[in-house]
């Protein structure tokens, strides 16, 4: 029976969304609606988490901007989101990146992933 | 014009609104298909009706033999839930198909099911009572406090809010938003919340 449910999901998941986990560092390409007029507007940041599954997935990217820190969540499947680019993947052992929010200067750096 | 189907809740998932693009809650209801058993009229009932039945092929074994003599007007093999939709009906006959193509031009419904059950639950779950503090010496925690007066009235009034039974009971939710309506699985989206659990029985009806 849930399988019903997970139909009517599946017909509103994208599938251009790259693969990337949390430690990477992506630029999320965001249509901002102003009055009738569309742009795309880019949130650069390190995922610090990704939440929930299927057509619920959410992503938490964080940035620091002019010293202060500035978190958005999105929903992943949003028709919002018109690309998300990953930069660099970092190396990190955890899944949720929130000890990050206490950290400062060079201790919030995340370094980057090196494949052998 | 009154319209009416019968279905079961698959369950909650969400969609995105493709004018906002902000996700909306949604219900699934799998309705239908349905077929019209019976038609009650005000000359020869007393009030005006449209009986219809939820056609499940795989619960044939449920049907005994009385109603299957009562199907038999309408044709219909087998019928797992049968509800009245009162009020003016339509043209529909005995016999006719109901499915949410029926439903073309509603924008909301109204939608009945049976809650979920809770079981035996205190005054605080039941009916919001405040309860008292956890500590500062506090004796008075979760207790439902004075139910009435000794000397006068000397009895506990009808309908006291006490504990007891909680859920398993219908429920109506009105004017839910119809999001969208897919004919070809019969799965109609609803915003909002139904009440029952996943593959309760629910009466949809709009106008």
């Amino acid at each position: 029976m849930v399988n019903i449910r997970e139909t009517v999901e599946k017909e509103q998941m994208r599938s251009d969304i790259p693969d990337f986990k949390a430690g990477d560092t992506i630029k999320v390409h965001v249509k901002v609606r102003e009055g009738d007029k569309e742009r795309i507007q880019v949130f650069q940041g390190i995922v610090i988490a990704r939440k929930h599954g299927g057509i619920r997935e959410t992503i938490t990217v964080r940035k620091v901007s002019s010293g202060i820190g500035v978190e958005r969540v999105f929903p992943l499947h949003s028709p919002i989101i018109d690309k998300i680019e990953v930069v660099q993947e970092g190396r990190v052992r955890r899944a949720k990146l929130y000890y990050l929010r206490d950290l400062k200067g060079k201790k919030a750096k995340i370094s980057e992933l090196r494949k052998e | 014009m009154k319209i009416g189907i019968l279905g079961r809740k698959m369950g909650c998932s969400q969609v995105f609104d493709p004018e906002t693009r902000e996700v909306v809650p949604v219900t699934v209801i799998k309705a239908g298909p349905c077929l019209v058993l019976q038609k009650k009229t005000k000359e020869k009932d007393g009030y005006d009706a449209l009986q219809i039945g939820l056609i499940e092929p795989e619960k044939k074994k449920k049907v005994n033999k009385p109603l299957m003599g009562h199907l038999k007007a309408s044709g219909a093999g087998s019928a797992s839930f049968i509800r009245e939709i009162r009020g003016e009906i339509s043209t529909l006959t005995v016999g006719s198909h109901i499915s949410l193509e029926n439903f073309e031009g509603v924008e909301k419904v109204d939608v009945v099911g049976t809650s979920k059950g809770k079981g035996f639950q205190g005054v605080v779950f039941r009916h919001g009572f405040r309860g008292g503090a956890a500590t500062h010496g506090s004796m008075f925690h979760r207790a439902p406090g004075s139910i009435g007066a000794s000397s006068y009235p000397s009895r506990v009034f009808k309908g006291t809010r006490m504990g007891g039974r909680m859920g398993g009971k219908r429920v109506t939710v009105t004017n839910l938003k119809i999001v969208r309506i897919d004919t070809k699985n019969s799965l109609l989206l609803v915003k909002g919340a139904v009440p029952g659990p996943r593959n309760g029985l629910v009466v949809v009806s709009g106008q």
